[in-house]
């Protein structure tokens, strides 16, 4: 399972090479990304925070369900108002995850990406940027997108095939006129 | 450039303006009905859990637009925000033909007789304007009925031992039960309650040439798929257009209303789709454009006679802005109770809404509407993670396994919450915008946290292995239950316009809409909103058939 959703991931970075390749989705940082506002160091920083926020186990977790496609989406959309907190706040938590662990933030093992989560939610996340910006509203931001782009509908670019909605147990697609299917009502009797 | 002459401009093609457009076209006047929004279909429901009326994290579906809308929120510490329309604290209803009946949960409740007769009843409350209103539950009663048939309502409330009288029941009968309807009804009744089936203006059989409900999870906040929620926009304003004495003009923004040297009103200045202004002349105006807007139209609507704006002498409009502390319970069960009957609100009780030992007033209690997955993904028991492992777990255990209950707790009016223009901001039109402003009453919280506690009792008996409570804060509450800022009384120095919604020093202009509720019950206010629109109207025709406003 791990393996296929590598290689998917893969795929799909690789078409959207292609794609940006031709057409002009360039970052900010001049560098071909994949994404339309994150750069790809940005997008995977939020893949792993995504990831911690809903991790995977029997059911995919945020990073499989393309949370970081919804966030990337939005920012460009109706949430482009916060594309500043993440420039900064991504380069945070990298500021925060070096001078606790001295290694970038992707390249932690989880249970030291969680430390620097929670420092970020109790806003006692060492690092010059967090001086100027809260760092718990940014992770509270974070939090909400993620969540959004988890359980929310798929059309936005996330909860890919719906995974959040089959998780806590209901039908997706959803059923259509389902009144006439309503199985709390005795089935209508023969009229004699 | 003044355009033709007509009868009457109807400002808001809402809950209450969409009523009076009807009664006032069907008499023969010509009509104009000016709306800011658009006239959506139940093709535009999307069914987008992130972007409808009720949940705007991608904005709102049905209006304002961020773009062009904006208010000054004074949050509890003074501190001023600018807010957009997709934030909570604008307050916002929605801005289409409908108005909030286009994509309200439609739930549709009579007023109990103590609701009018509040000060009586509970005597005065300090720091409170709480009073009578200057109409009594009999005066509405036959615009109830009238409302209940023509817009259409299902539910039986004959189990409801606690309602006011009525001379009909309502025209359609109530939906079968879900699963957390019947768990709910049995443990009501267990606990000596007195359960019964919501009213609703929603068809559960065929009604007024439309189909039944489908019973979907996408309700309040929605468009309806099948057309199955009543609203004005499906009913009476399609009535009133039918009589070809009703012009309806969408995507109109009102700037002022309009006076001459005698202190009557003329007409009202509006923005046209294309932004230009116009000025549409009339023997008489409606205002009916919310809680938070028909204030700000008459605090806009300046002149020599008027400085202070139309109906203004005495500081009232704008004053008493209220909605409902909604307190309730959360209840976590060993079983399933979701079935995925929508619409979620369905069995209610009103043994709590007067009558509760030393408090004043109350809330009718109900069973909410289905929370999807991206709202319950913000409920959980104080302390509980709120990401990680734990949450995503918590979502998958319990989401069928959650249930809530929850009521409209009447406020305790108070006078400095309030709606101003602001001096310094102005909309996209150059219109100076509102400003909200004060707190919700100690007491009105003092009952919330009894209700709640009732809520609990309820999930409790229903066999919740745990739960917690749902409480209001002390912030201001207006929203889609806005109302209290044009205040009806029989004193013009303590109201803003008199028992028939006619402001008290100019004869020819009129509020109607749930500004001029002086309280606003434990219930929701829709259906006593097109009630009081029913019986504006028949005022209106009255005196037009007498003197014509002349």
């Amino acid at each position: 399972m791990k393996k296929s959703n590598r290689l998917s991931r893969r795929k799909f970075i690789k078409l959207a090479v292609s794609v940006a390749a031709s057409g002009s989705a360039i970052s900010c940082a001049g560098t071909i990304s994949p994404w339309r506002f994150l750069s790809g160091e940005e997008a995977q920083i939020v893949e792993a925070i995504c990831g911690q926020i809903i991790p995977a186990d029997q059911d995919p977790g945020a990073t499989q369900a393309g949370v970081v496609n919804f966030i990337d989406r939005q920012l460009v959309g109706h949430l482009r108002r916060h594309q500043k907190a993440y420039r900064e706040g991504l380069a945070g938590v990298n500021q925060t995850s070096l001078a606790r662990f001295g290694k970038k933030f992707v390249d932690l093992p989880a249970p030291q990406q969680t430390e620097v989560l929670t420092a970020l939610d109790k806003n006692e996340a060492p690092g010059e940027i967090w001086q100027q910006r809260s760092a718990k509203e940014f992770f509270d931001l974070v939090v909400s997108h993620t969540m959004q782009g988890f359980y929310g509908d798929p059309r936005h670019g996330g909860n890919r095939d719906g995974v959040s909605w089959r998780m806590v147990g209901l039908s997706y697609p959803p059923i259509r006129g389902r009144l006439r299917y309503d199985l709390t009502k005795p089935a209508p009797k023969e009229s004699a | 450039m003044a355009l033709k002459h007509v009868n009457a401009v109807i400002i808001g093609a809402g809950a209450a303006g969409g009523i009076v457009a009807k009664e006032l076209a069907v008499a023969g006047l010509s009509v104009v009905l000016l709306e800011r929004g658009k006239w959506y279909s139940p093709f535009e429901c999307r069914k987008d859990d992130l972007r409808n009326q009720r949940v705007t994290a991608l904005g709102s579906a049905f209006g304002p637009d961020d773009e062009r809308y904006v208010r000054v929120f004074v949050d509890a510490n003074g501190q001023e925000h600018l807010v957009r329309p997709s934030e909570g604290n604008y307050h916002n209803n929605a801005a289409c033909v409908g108005g909030g009946t286009f994509s309200y949960g439609a739930l549709a409740w009579r007023y109990m007789e103590k609701d009018f007769r509040m000060r009586s009843t509970y005597g005065a409350v300090e720091g409170s304007t709480l009073e009578d209103w200057p109409i009594s539950y009999q005066d509405l009663e036959p615009y109830y009925e009238k409302a209940e048939w023509e817009i259409g309502v299902s539910g039986d409330d004959s189990k409801n031992v606690f309602r006011a009288p009525r001379n009909k029941p309502l025209p359609m009968p109530p939906m079968p039960p879900s699963r957390e309807h019947q768990l709910l009804k049995d443990t009501a009744e267990l606990l000596g309650l007195h359960p019964f089936d919501a009213p609703m203006l929603r068809n559960t059989v065929p009604y007024n040439g439309r189909g039944a409900c489908m019973r979907c999870r996408w309700c309040v906040g929605f468009a309806c798929e099948v057309d199955a929620k009543n609203g004005t926009h499906n009913t009476v304003i399609p009535k009133a257009l039918a009589t070809k004495n009703c012009e309806l003009r969408t995507e109109c923004v009102a700037k002022e209303i309009l006076t001459n040297a005698q202190g009557r009103v003329t007409g009202v200045a509006y923005f046209d789709a294309n932004d230009r202004l116009q000025e549409q002349p009339a023997d008489l105006v409606v205002v009916s454009c919310s809680a938070t807007e028909s204030p700000r139209l008459l605090l806009n609507s300046k002149s020599q006679l008027f400085p202070n704006g139309l109906g203004n002498r005495n500081d009232w409009v704008g004053r008493n802005l209220q909605g409902h502390a909604y307190a309730g319970a959360y209840g976590l069960f060993d079983f399933d109770v979701y079935d995925d009957l929508g619409p979620g609100a369905s069995v209610a009780v009103c043994d709590y809404n007067h009558g509760n030992p030393g408090l004043a007033g109350g809330a009718a209690l109900a069973n909410e509407f289905i929370r999807l997955p991206y709202n319950f993904s913000t409920i959980r028991p104080p302390g509980a993670p709120r990401w990680g492992a734990a949450h995503k777990e918590f979502m998958r255990k319990w989401f069928k396994r959650h249930t809530a209950v929850h009521g409209p707790v009447q406020e305790m009016p108070v006078f400095d919450s309030r709606v101003q223009v602001d001096p310094k901001v102005k909309d996209y039109w150059g219109i100076p915008v509102a400003r909200l402003s004060g707190l919700n009453h100690p007491h009105t919280l003092e009952v919330a946290k009894y209700i709640a506690l009732k809520a609990e009792t309820w999930l409790k008996e229903a066999g919740a292995i745990q739960t917690w409570l749902k409480m209001p804060g002390r912030g201001l509450s207006g929203g889609q239950h806005q109302a209290g800022t044009c205040r009806m009384g029989n004193d013009p120095k303590t109201s803003v316009v008199n028992k028939y919604c006619q402001v008290h020093d100019v004869d020819n202009l009129f509020v109607v809409d749930a500004s001029v509720h002086v309280t606003n019950g434990g219930f929701n206010p829709g259906l006593t909103i097109m009630a009081i629109a029913y019986y504006a109207s028949d005022h209106i025709l009255t005196t037009w058939k007498d003197r014509k406003f002349r």
